[in-house]
């Protein structure tokens, strides 16, 4: 045996921390509808998992759609919300602009105000979409923030920064990835990465 | 019925009310394009209060460019801002900020 003469890291529990105002008001509210049987845990562990099964399908099968389909590609363009529908989504309060990437323009999305997001499309939003050091640089550096992601655009292409600051909702359309000719929907699809359709990065290569 | 249509110019107001608005800071004092109407709203000034909103107020689109918003900035590999292809920003902005801009 040893000693050990070098400090442990200390890694606190997140039970450590100090539980928050609005913390502690969940817990209350959340107890309270249980015991007084307006909601079960059950059906509470239920919503959690339908809510973390969402992801990105919805988003990406409408834009493999769109590459192969002409019709439903400007249809997209025209009127993004009911194609939504027309690929069986019916999110009543949605309001959708589909944005699309040529080779002379690049968009990208975000919520300045707070964290916007078709997440009827794309599922729930990663940390860094709702963070303030996203929301407040990608409006005024998005070419810095897209490196981050390893995107770098030549100074040729227009990099448009949507906000949606009131009643609207974006969907990137990434360019179709070379070498995909023949592809069906389903295949092309998988190169559809949420990343893609807020418009931090392009599609994957196949 | 909606004041202004697609490429009209506009300005954005440069008020600052208190209380809830879905205008962005950088946006305010900005002249730009509009790229379209969206559609009427319920006002969310006075949703945030509990109010209904009504009558829906116009709501569009508008096109800024970055480089009149932030002259400092410095972003790698962007276009020059005097450029067409310039860097954009396009944000929502209801009826009632906006004003017809002047043309120089």
């Amino acid at each position: 045996m040893h000693d050990h003469h070098h400090p442990h890291p200390d890694q606190p529990d997140e039970e450590d921390g100090p539980l928050n105002e609005y913390r502690l008001m969940e817990i209350a509210l959340r107890e309270l509808l249980i015991e007084k049987n307006v909601i079960s845990q059950t059906e509470l562990n239920q919503l959690y998992l339908k809510m973390d099964e969402r992801g990105p399908q919805a988003g990406a099968a409408m834009i493999a759609k769109a590459w192969c389909d002409p019709h439903y590609r400007g249809l997209m363009r025209r009127d993004a919300t009911q194609a939504a529908r027309e690929i069986g989504l019916d999110p009543t309060w949605l309001n959708l602009i589909a944005v699309e990437n040529t080779p002379a323009l690049h968009n990208v999305v975000v919520c300045t105000l707070c964290s916007c997001y078709p997440w009827p499309l794309l599922g729930l939003p990663p940390d860094w979409y709702k963070s303030r050091s996203y929301r407040a640089n990608v409006v005024r550096t998005p070419r810095d923030v897209l490196r981050e992601f390893g995107t770098v655009l030549p100074d040729a292409v227009e990099v448009r920064v949507h906000d949606s600051s009131a009643d609207m909702r974006y969907l990137v359309m990434p360019m179709r990835p070379d070498n995909t000719d023949g592809w069906d929907e389903a295949a092309l699809a998988k190169l559809i990465t949420r990343d893609s359709m807020i418009g931090v990065t392009q599609a994957l290569a196949p | 019925m909606a004041r202004f249509a697609a490429e009209d110019r506009v300005r954005i107001a440069t008020g600052y009310p208190l209380g809830h608005c879905r205008t962005p800071w950088y946006a305010r004092g900005q002249t730009g394009v509009i790229e379209r109407h969206c559609g009427d709203f319920p006002n969310p000034e006075e949703l945030a209060y509990g109010r209904d909103g009504l009558p829906a107020v116009p709501l569009y689109r508008v096109r800024l460019g970055i480089d009149a918003i932030w002259p400092d900035r410095s972003d790698a590999d962007r276009p020059d801002a005097d450029r067409p292809g310039a860097d954009t920003l396009e944000v929502e902005i209801f009826e009632h900020w906006l004003t017809a801009a002047e043309e120089f």
